[in-house]
């Protein structure tokens, strides 16, 4: 199984996908969260043509309470 | 009273308040609504991927009514902080950041030279840049040579309600200031966020003075006329001081004399 690292954390996937695809299966709402694919944010409007693939780190954010 | 502008945009409240640390959403929603504040700051963390039944705080927060300022807190080099600004604006469709890059964990002091190199990056890619600072006057005056939108200098360490430590700074950098100078972290009670007020800041911003009082939606009120009083104070125009008094009724008339 291909493996990426999310949020710091290995995570198997079973084929590259995107990331539209990526936030659907962890359930996550596309309009709550920021995506950094390698270093570099992915803008919203490539969400789904973005493809997440093997070895990527990818990080996802969203807001939390702070000062 | 006068609006407070900071990049072309005007707000009609010169306090900006935090989201952190509050008993509860709900008392959170209330102490905003009682701080009258346009703008909020949040952070920007890690989706917990395992645990995702959390409440999100944007179900918190009107953001048709709410200016939301995501801040860089918790990093401690220019790049993350960077990363964290870009990121901040993908989740937030906003180019606003309250820029923060930490020295030290003990006193959460900012590092001044990495804030300065991350606000000269984020200016070049179109981002308002309003930076934490510690209360020095050539660092402040960098910072807008820079092309920061704001300074924001301290006015004790985040969180220690200490109050304005160096109102004498504030003053020099109101005074050297071409940018709003908003006096972030340090206050306390109301009486800190007038002072600062009073010292010519263009506005206070605080999180913890607020959520960590014992009635937060109280003392968000109490923050709400402090800021306004110390402004109106400060626009009338304070009386000098005097070592000695200066009777206020005539001298003249007395009976019996």
């Amino acid at each position: 199984m291909p493996q990426i690292l999310l949020n710091g954390e290995t995570h198997e996937i079973a084929a590259p996908l995107s990331v539209t695809a990526l936030l659907e299966r962890l359930g996550l709402d596309t309009r709550r969260v920021a995506v950094e694919r390698n270093l570099v944010v992915v803008r919203r409007a490539h969400y789904d043509t973005e493809i997440v693939s093997e070895g990527d780190e990818v990080e996802i954010v969203n807001f939390v309470g702070g000062g | 009273m006068d609006p407070l502008v900071i990049a072309g945009r005007s707000f009609q409240s010169r306090l900006i308040v935090g989201t952190g640390k509050y008993p509860s959403n709900p008392v959170m929603v209330q102490a905003h609504e009682a701080s009258g504040a346009e703008m909020i700051t949040v952070a920007v963390r890690r989706v917990n991927i395992s645990d995702r039944s959390r409440e999100s705080l944007l179900d918190y927060i009107d953001t048709s009514r709410y200016t939301l300022l995501p801040n860089t807190a918790g990093c401690y080099t220019a790049d993350e902080a960077v990363r964290t600004a870009r990121l901040a604006r993908e989740a937030g469709l906003s180019h606003w950041v309250k820029l923060e890059v930490i020295g030290d964990e003990k006193t959460l002091f900012p590092d001044n030279e990495a804030l300065l190199d991350a606000t000269r990056v984020l200016v070049k890619e179109g981002f308002v840049v309003l930076p934490y600072t510690t209360d020095d006057p050539v660092v402040c005056r960098k910072l807008e040579d820079a092309g920061a939108a704001a300074v924001m200098p301290l006015g004790a360490p985040i969180g220690s309600g200490l109050g304005i430590q160096n109102t004498n700074n504030i003053r020099i950098i109101r005074e050297f200031s071409h940018v709003p100078v908003i006096v972030d972290a340090g206050v306390g009670t109301a009486s800190d966020a007038s002072l600062a007020m009073e010292l010519g800041a263009d506005a206070v911003l605080m999180n913890t003075a607020i959520a960590g009082a014992r009635e937060p939606v109280t003392m968000a009120h109490a923050m709400r006329l402090a800021v306004e009083a110390g402004r109106l104070a400060y626009t009338a125009g304070r009386i000098p001081r005097r070592m000695y008094a200066n009777a206020s009724s005539p001298v003249e008339g007395l009976v019996g004399r």
